[in-house]
């Protein structure tokens, strides 16, 4: 199967990128396995294939690194797509924000928005993707407001321990995933 | 409804400044009990000796991104063939860290960072005054990237990778920089929301 990184960074075999990623062939192998267990895995668990799709979109959407976010709005429902572009275009802000636990650091808080899908959203994507996506925002632009109510709302919308430990590695795998893919794409343009 | 719940963790001392004393790191979320792990879920922890950890039993529910996670973590830090020294991938690693405010990943990686480029007080000053701290030049060009890469909208340009050339990296090496601090983008985010760190009890 096509290396997504490779495909989406434009590497192609024999190139000097392509000798680059191959001395890390156990990084690179294991990022696409990280991506195909996300995307196609053996046991989807109680994660729907579009759920996977429609965050993984709402991610690389928020982050605006254009090869990713093509990628993954190719692979969403039609009905999902218009939604979740003007939900994008909604939520997508600069980070990272947020508070630290009270102290000396506190002088460093960065207050910003704590983000909530609209009411034409929320009848779009539904309860469930509707937490998803607020806690998403979070993970994205500011993670270290994160607490133990974030997740009592995952759980509250229908979503398992077990569900939210594979979202939660699915929005934090974009974030590294579309990062490789920007900074790689600027390494290639300087060779 | 979910029956699940979140977890309300013991009395603990939440540490308030960045450090590189060893935090322990309490779950918001039930991990797998030992006893239920299958071979499957064992195998996915890579090294068994984490079935100790709180935060690898809670990965664990979906076995096969933990493994792919684990492996791609390894390489990216203790492959040692060419690239990047370690020393400065765990500063990338560290930086982003800092960052993104993980107090617990910042700690450890400040640990290795300063245990094997033996820059104490550098790494230090990191952690206390964050990523605008006056390194040196070389240093202060690897943090640099790591936040261009970090911060959204991200800036990461070609000004900062003609700036790694100038310091003396190489593109293997340049290359491990950007696997170092976006690996620390996943890391991070599955630390700052599944729990919370403690310090240890002295």
């Amino acid at each position: 199967m096509t290396d997504v990184i490779d495909s989406l960074v434009g590497i192609s075999p024999g190139s000097k990128l392509d000798a680059i990623r191959a001395q890390r062939s156990e990084a690179r192998k294991h990022a696409q396995a990280s991506y195909t267990s996300l995307f196609e895995p053996k046991d989807r668990g109680g994660v729907s294939t579009d759920e996977r799709h429609a965050v993984a979109s709402f991610v690389a959407g928020l982050h605006g690194e254009p090869k990713t976010d093509a990628y993954y709005a190719a692979k969403l429902p039609a009905n999902l797509r218009t939604a979740i572009a003007t939900e994008v275009s909604a939520a997508k802000t600069k980070g990272p924000y947020g508070h630290f636990p009270k102290g000396p650091l506190s002088v460093e808080d960065a207050p910003g928005p704590t983000w909530k899908v609209s009411d034409a959203g929320r009848a779009a994507l539904g309860a469930r993707l509707t937490a998803a996506f607020e806690h998403t925002h979070m993970l994205v632009f500011h993670p270290r407001d994160a607490s133990a109510a974030s997740l009592q709302s995952l759980l509250d919308a229908g979503w398992s321990t077990d569900d939210i430990v594979t979202v939660s590695q699915l929005v934090s795998f974009l974030s590294y995933q579309i990062r490789v893919v920007a900074g790689l794409g600027v390494l290639a343009s300087t060779l | 409804m979910s029956t699940d719940k979140t977890l309300t963790p013991p009395p603990h001392t939440e540490p308030v400044v960045f450090t590189r004393d060893m935090l322990d790191w309490l779950p918001w979320l039930e991990p797998m009990a030992e006893a239920d792990m299958t071979e499957h879920h064992i195998r996915s922890l890579v090294d068994a000796a984490r079935v100790k950890s709180p935060y690898f039993r809670l990965l664990a529910r979906d076995p096969d991104v933990l493994e792919a996670r684990t492996r791609t973590d390894k390489d990216i830090f203790y492959n040692p063939e060419a690239g990047l020294p370690r020393a400065e991938r765990e500063l990338a690693a560290a930086a982003t860290s800092r960052l993104n405010g993980c107090i617990y990943c910042a700690s450890v990686h400040a640990r290795f960072a300063a245990t094997y480029s033996k820059r104490i007080d550098d790494v230090q000053r990191l952690l206390d005054e964050g990523v605008d701290a006056k390194l040196d030049e070389r240093w202060e060009a690897i943090v640099a990237a790591s936040v261009a890469l970090t911060t959204l909208p991200m800036t990461f340009g070609k000004d900062h990778v003609e700036r790694l050339r100038a310091v003396g990296l190489d593109d293997a090496a340049i290359a491990d920089l950007i696997g170092a601090a976006s690996f620390f983008n996943w890391a991070n985010r599955l630390m700052l929301s599944l729990g919370v760190p403690a310090t240890q009890p002295k």
